[in-house]
């Protein structure tokens, strides 16, 4: 597909909707950048410039403290104003449409909406929206749509792989669970194969699966052993809790027996192998309590870069050359 | 795009770094901090940091987060972490850049460094001092002064065995 | 009143008539093709030199959004757009608010669309009450009112024991059933073909055993029955291939395509353009390719427009929540025509699938040119391409994946039993 809405004419870009379709470049740049803003966390004051007198709204149709908290932050120390607003309450009940909400708070001068919402592609309507409205200065980001995509979560990733591995180009990762379900599999898949990492695979049930998965060039395990052997990488992904009994699993424990990454499954991985989670955590469902505070686990690292690169990006879709 | 001069006609950068130690060392303790902003003033500090002995280690600030002309140009592609291996409270700091020109890279390093603290004293220390300051800032100390055209574009520039010059690009 | 219509290409599949001839139209009846009867004196001529002169296109199926849901399109607005695109008889499903699954609601429809005095409406009567798949209608008393024939929409009935009864009821009295079929146990929640895109998208998927274990499930029932089914809106290749077995067999089944299946793939949903949102869903590009020669050679009985006009409000939303459904009153002819084009059809050949194929299907006396016959009418320009905006549009629906895309076919004259219509400025 070469038309994408992400990008501006000068090919920077003007929303981060999804990570598909974005070039090798573009995700460099956003690593590259966020690097430095990881400095801000240890000084005196915590803040940058950058977004001085610039509005961001939280618009989260779905909650979800840990993702808003993680913005919020991020568009802060780059010294934003910063609405949340938790829409699945208010408005839409009240027979407000998803762009007439846009539209009021385009009207209050708002310069970039942060999205999370549980329909895939919502995010894109608002984009497409303000293209038709002319209002190409305001931007989106997409924190997180129905089961489409996830993409800073997925940038973070990313982020913490290379702070630990470096190069992509030698790597094999595994990425363990509700793929079926989960926007953040998606953005991973899409960040690993644009940087390059040359063995992607999935681990899973058949009944948390997407039809024709393999079509977006990943392995696919059914047998966690056999899937974990070897790899640099294990991505953990969360299980939610209305799919752990019913037609798609039986129980956590049988689930949490077959695919759960326990110390002794993590000894087939390479030595050196990090262990990653995008939170919140289900220990003893996905993952045992001695793996996720264990050594080689890098969550709560995630955690501190998950603001660095809200922090790029919010930057680099602020300060477009003009 | 942009002619270079041949570096003869601008002053030997070695020379001008003699003298701006020599205006320096009177004035500057071993206890003074030192701080070069990227990336010509940081390989000026280096030489300054080393001639005059100072203790700290020495501080680099990149001003790209702090830039005025953020919303119009964007970031810079080539960023750089700011480091400052010290206390910044209470302490006499010396900031080092290669060109002072409109005094806009100093008033966002000064913005910087006061986000990790309140120095006792802040100074400045350039290389050349080309006029056209649109802000009201001075250096205390200045190894020469140039005149430029403002299309005309002065920078300090290092080789591959350290040797530090200048070199002026005149953009179309 | 008597109408010459002057020198077009007269295109008639019924009888297999392809000829510039001239026709005679006397007190809303074909009079004569060709010769003008004796005697004949026009008291009006309509130039079609240029253009093909077809019978009154049949749609098998058109919401008209009433009763119920006038703010989205009324019947004015819809009958309108329904002879603006040479559409002369249309069916409409069940599904309006309240249900057509009273006697007094049909007959009521049928009046108001009589007084309008453009295309005949032909309602289809609800299979079970309120479309819920629990109790049947009164199919008797509802076709006397007008039904010409019983069917749930796009609604499954779930209860697999209840459908059997309804088939039986209605073949006790012959009544054709229509059924859309969708598994609504392996469909629910779904909202785009189960396939590569969906997958990539993250939007849950109605998978294409959706189709074919209803299709299977509807077979058996047939046999034990003796029903006649239609199944309405195939959407997969091996759906179709099962309703093949089943005709192969002998049993009384037929089927249609929607228009947009032709042409469309759950490719074309893109970057989540709800538009694309359709029931049943946009299916892989194999499938529509199995569609387009499935319709060509006969498998397929007719194509219809599935009209179905919904407002920005419930449009405009991310495409799981979207309405599904397209406008098509007005796009049946040119999609048609581009299917017919690209399949390398003759006109007869691709006419016949929205006038006499349809007319079959549908039971009705309607879709030919035949002496005697009311004389429905559709003039048309087959090669004048027309670009599809939201202003072009007659229907209040502007729901169209088409919009800004440019088609075939300009529909000149509309006329229903010799009364012109529709006429294009």
């Amino acid at each position: 597909m070469a038309y994408n809405p992400q990008l501006n004419r000068n090919g920077e870009l003007q929303h981060l909707l999804t990570i598909e379709g974005l070039p090798r470049a573009v995700l460099t740049r956003i690593l590259d950048t966020a690097a430095p803003f990881t400095e801000v966390a240890e000084r005196e004051v915590k803040k940058l410039p950058l977004l001085r007198g610039k509005s961001v709204f939280n618009l989260f149709f779905e909650n979800s403290t840990r993702t808003r908290t993680t913005f919020e932050i991020a568009a802060k120390r780059l010294s934003a104003d910063v609405f949340n607003l938790n829409i699945s309450t208010s408005s839409t009940s009240k027979g407000e449409t998803l762009l007439d909400t846009v539209d009021n708070l385009c009207a209050m001068q708002a310069d970039m909406f942060v999205v999370r919402h549980a329909s895939s592609g919502a995010p894109y309507l608002i984009a497409q929206h303000l293209a038709a409205t002319g209002r190409d200065h305001i931007h989106v980001v997409n924190a997180g749509d129905g089961r489409h995509a996830h993409p800073t979560q997925g940038l973070l990733d990313m982020y913490t792989i290379r702070h630990y591995k470096g190069d992509f180009t030698k790597l094999t990762v595994a990425i363990v669970g509700d793929v079926l379900h989960s926007r953040v599999a998606r953005s991973q898949i899409h960040a690993l194969h644009t940087l390059g990492v040359p063995e992607v695979r999935v681990i899973a049930p058949k009944t948390l699966l997407p039809v024709e998965v393999s079509k977006m060039g990943v392995h696919v395990f059914h047998d966690m052993r056999e899937g974990l052997r070897g790899v640099d990488v294990i991505m953990m992904l969360r299980l939610q809790n209305e799919r752990m009994s019913g037609a798609l699993l039986p129980s956590s424990q049988e689930y949490f027996k077959y695919f759960g990454l326990t110390q002794e499954k993590l000894a087939l991985a390479k030595p050196d192998a990090i262990v990653m989670h995008p939170g919140p955590m289900n220990r003893g469902v996905e993952i045992d309590s001695a793996v996720a505070d264990g050594g080689q686990a890098v969550i709560l690292p995630q955690v501190t870069f998950g603001i660095a690169v809200r922090m790029a990006v919010m930057s680099l879709l602020t300060g477009q050359s003009a | 795009m942009a002619t270079t001069h041949p570096t003869e006609q601008l002053p030997d950068v070695e020379k001008l770094v003699a003298e701006l130690v020599a205006q320096m060392r009177p004035q500057v303790t071993p206890q003074s901090c030192f701080i070069g902003i990227h990336t010509g003033g940081v390989w000026l500090a280096e030489r300054l940091h080393a001639e005059l002995g100072i203790e700290a280690s020495l501080g680099t600030i990149d001003v790209s987060f702090y830039r005025d002309d953020f919303g119009s140009r964007g970031l810079h592609k080539d960023l750089h972490r700011s480091n400052l291996p010290f206390e910044v409270e209470g302490r006499n700091i010396v900031v080092v850049d290669d060109v002072l020109y409109t005094g806009r890279t100093i008033r966002a390093a000064l913005n910087e460094l006061f986000d990790y603290g309140r120095p006792a004293r802040v100074d400045l220390a350039v290389l050349v001092d080309r006029g056209g300051r649109e802000l009201p800032i001075t250096a205390n100390f200045v190894a020469t002064k140039l005149s430029l055209a403002p299309a005309q574009n002065l920078q300090l520039e290092r080789a591959d065995d350290g040797k530090l010059s200048l070199r002026l690009a005149e953009a179309k | 009143m008597n109408i010459h219509i002057q020198g077009g290409r007269v295109v008639d599949p019924a009888q297999q008539m392809d000829q510039v001839a001239d026709v005679f139209i006397t007190d809303g009846k074909i009079a004569a093709i060709g010769k003008a009867p004796d005697g004949f004196k026009a008291d009006r001529t309509l130039d079609a030199r240029g253009c093909v002169v077809c019978p009154g296109l049949v749609d098998l199926s058109a919401r008209l959004r009433e009763p119920g849901n006038e703010y989205r399109a009324n019947l004015e607005s819809e009958m309108a757009a329904a002879v603006a695109g040479g559409v002369t008889s249309l069916a409409c499903p069940p599904d309006t608010e309240p249900v057509l699954d009273e006697p007094g609601l049909v007959e009521m429809l049928v009046h108001r669309a009589r007084t309008l005095n453009l295309a005949r409406v032909y309602p289809h009567g609800a299979l079970t009450v309120k479309l819920e798949g629990k109790a049947v209608t009164e199919m008797g008393e509802l076709a006397e009112a007008g039904c010409v024939a019983f069917s749930q929409a796009n609604q499954p009935v779930r209860d697999t024991l209840v459908l059997f009864r309804t088939l039986q009821y209605a073949a006790t009295f012959g009544h054709v059933v229509w059924l859309q079929p969708t598994d609504s146990f392996l469909s629910q929640k779904g909202v785009a073909h189960d396939g590569e895109v969906a997958s990539r998208l993250g939007l849950a998927g109605i998978p294409v055993l959706a189709e074919t274990v209803a299709i299977a499930t509807v077979v058996q029932l047939m046999r034990e029955s003796g029903a006649r089914v239609h199944l309405a809106r195939i959407s997969s290749a091996a759906g179709l291939a099962l309703v093949q077995q089943a005709r192969t067999e002998g049993l009384p089944i037929s089927c249609d395509v929607n228009v947009h299946h032709l042409h469309l793939s759950d490719m074309d949903i893109g970057f989540f353009n709800p538009h694309c949102r359709m029931n049943p869903p946009l299916r892989s590009q194999a499938d529509r390719d199995a569609l387009r020669r499935g319709l060509a050679n006969g498998q397929i009985d007719a194509v219809c427009s599935d009209h179905t006009p919904v407002d920005d409000d419930a449009k405009q939303l991310p495409f799981a929540e979207a309405e599904p459904g397209a406008t098509g009153l007005e796009l049946l002819l040119p999609l048609t025509l581009k299917w017919g084009q690209e399949m390398k059809l003759s006109l007869p050949q691709t006419l016949a699938r929205i006038t006499c194929d349809a007319a079959r299907v549908l039971g009705i006396d309607a879709g030919h040119l035949r002496v005697g016959a009311e004389a429905d009418v559709c003039i048309f320009e087959a090669d004048t391409m027309q670009r599809v905006t939201r202003d072009s549009l007659r229907s209040h629906g502007k729901n169209s994946p088409f919009l800004g895309y440019e088609v075939p076919g300009r529909v000149r004259t509309t006329l229903v039993s010799g009364q012109v219509v529709f006429q294009q400025a």
